[in-house]
């Protein structure tokens, strides 16, 4: 108990600086970086709570693909990183007051709650956990049965964004010159080759 | 003191908040704005899988896989609309997306 309890303060005080260098680091690969960092020590978070399944998912989505993304876009656009960062202390200020006033309304929320035992709705929840079914295989149980429609709405949500990313972000480019391999294949002895008589002396 | 659920919501508070915080401040800066979403989708997530712990319903955590989806296809659509952006006006300040005027 002693070691999760240390692992929680430990995990959770990486996350929440990690977070706060994504949005204070100079330079934004450094912030990627970083956000990388934060993706990774929630995922552990998440293991130590029990949810395994979506702490793996958190690293493979999160990491391996959202996280590269940026990186990409972050190193493939040529910008002047320190124009941008012109104007920041012009808004330190309001953004401080507000983030203070947000952090204590929403901790004196959290500090007031209290989740006593069950109560009989949640109890008669249609979804309860059992302690003998690992999370994964409770997770899938539920997903492929009862949330049918909703697994399906999530794949057509990632059809719709993979094919607006590519719509957007393809583009026909006017001259340039592409390798056409059914017109070679097309082409054929008689219109590649002619066979001229040339007369003596005179040109073509 | 074991580990409850007013600690993971308090992560998640402070998560939120400095996605917020992380878009007041880099007002210019697109690319740290849609990183500040993802770390406020993730506070989102804690919340969710938490209570789903904490109250023995898995269909938080069913939800949280949606927010993830949403979050992921919110990423490559945002990227997608930077890239074309910055194709076309060299830059991605905040301040200079007014053509539309809307």
């Amino acid at each position: 108990m002693m070691v999760a309890t240390t692992a929680f303060y430990v995990f959770a005080a990486i996350t929440i600086a990690a977070a706060f260098m994504v949005i204070a680091a100079r330079n934004p690969v450094h912030s990627v970086l970083y956000l990388i960092l934060a993706f990774f020590n929630a995922a552990a978070l998440f293991v130590l709570i029990g949810a395994e399944f979506l702490a793996m998912i958190l690293v493979i989505v999160y990491v391996g693909a959202v996280a590269v993304l940026f990186m990409f876009v972050v190193m493939m656009l040529d910008i002047n990183f320190t124009e941008l960062r012109e104007g920041v202390l012009q808004y330190l200020p309001i953004g401080a007051l507000v983030g203070v006033i947000l952090v204590v309304e929403v901790l004196l929320v959290v500090g007031g709650i209290a989740v006593g035992p069950l109560s009989p709705d949640v109890a008669a929840a249609p979804a309860p956990m059992s302690s003998d079914v690992e999370n994964t295989r409770a997770l899938g149980q539920l997903l492929y049965t009862q949330y049918i429609y909703f697994f399906q709405i999530a794949g057509l949500i990632l059809l719709v964004a993979m094919i607006g990313a590519i719509v957007l972000t393809l583009r026909q480019r006017e001259g340039v010159r592409k390798q056409s391999i059914a017109a070679q294949n097309a082409r054929t002895r008689e219109d590649a080759v002619e066979l001229v008589d040339i007369k003596p002396g005179s040109g073509i | 003191m074991p580990v409850g659920l007013e600690h993971y919501l308090t992560v998640a508070a402070i998560l939120f908040t400095l996605g917020v915080f992380g878009i007041f401040l880099n007002r210019k800066n697109v690319i740290i704005i849609l990183m500040s979403i993802e770390l406020m989708l993730l506070s989102v997530n804690i919340n969710l899988v938490a209570f789903s712990v904490f109250l023995q319903d898995m269909v938080g955590q069913i939800f949280a896989m949606l927010v993830l989806t949403v979050a992921a296809g919110e990423a490559a659509i945002g990227l997608a609309i930077l890239v074309v952006y910055f194709r076309n006006r060299g830059s991605i300040e905040v301040e200079d997306i007014n053509m539309m005027k809307g």
